[in-house]
């Protein structure tokens, strides 16, 4: 029978993702993540509906130009531009820890910053190139 | 004392070692094509039609989308494992992926090889 003055210590039965403060290694591995996802969804069905359409007829790429114009469009393409761009840095920083190069505490940290900062800087080039 | 084996289906290091083979092809890919681009900035029709026209970019683009499908495979599969629990639910969503991955392979290839 269970006791009432017995006290029993609440553990959590959810977790608060909120307050979960993740090292930017940790960051980066989950938006490495999320960007493998997004890719999956949106960039493979749309990367081979654009090469379809630029290979299919003049006039079909001249569609792919016009469409490329407009603001929503120009919006879902840096998305994706970023996705791609974070996820190739991201990833090439694993190849890298495969081949034991950078794995020490404040490597590993300092190569996470520079893979968001890099893919940062690099989208808001495709940004400035799209406007 | 018995020495009990726990066996796995050793899918792991094989995709573990696929994931990065495919990473590598595509990252070499991606830089001949971002070659390309650079070389290109105001793309017409001709020029992007006539660099499909050779064989080997033909085939340099199906092995980047081949390598792109099975990376996305791992990568999916992982995640379906991850967060989906019902058994049920993650076997049809991970059906559902392969069908959608071997449709893209087809679809890659209908575009390549245009009649």
């Amino acid at each position: 029978m269970s006791n009432p003055s017995v006290s029993v210590k609440k553990r959590p039965k959810h977790l608060e993702l909120w307050k979960i403060r993740l090292p930017v290694p940790g960051i980066v591995s989950i938006l490495h993540r999320v960007s493998g996802a997004v890719m999956f969804l949106v960039l493979i069905p749309l990367l081979l509906t654009l090469l379809d359409n630029s290979l299919a007829s003049q006039e079909s790429f001249e569609d792919l130009r016009f469409q490329l114009g407009s603001p929503l469009v120009k919006l879902v393409v840096l998305g994706l531009a970023w996705s791609f761009l974070h996820h190739f840095f991201a990833g090439i920083r694993y190849l890298l820890l495969d081949l034991h190069i950078g794995i020490d505490l404040p490597t590993t940290r300092l190569w996470s910053k520079a893979v968001l900062v890099v893919s940062g800087i690099l989208t808001l080039l495709v940004a400035v190139a799209l406007w | 004392m018995v020495n009990r084996v726990l066996v796995g289906a050793h899918y792991g290091l094989r995709d573990w070692l696929m994931q990065r083979v495919t990473a590598v092809v595509m990252l070499v890919v991606t830089l001949v094509f971002a070659a390309f681009f650079l070389t290109h900035p105001s793309l017409q029709f001709e020029d992007w039609q006539g660099f499909f026209s050779y064989q080997a970019v033909r085939v340099l683009t199906l092995l980047f989308f081949l390598s792109l499908f099975l990376h996305a495979w791992v990568g999916v599969r992982d995640i379906l494992m991850d967060y989906i629990q019902p058994v049920g639910i993650r076997l049809t969503l991970q059906v559902a992926v392969i069908v959608a991955l071997v449709s893209y392979a087809l679809w890659t290839v209908s575009i390549l090889w245009r009649v």
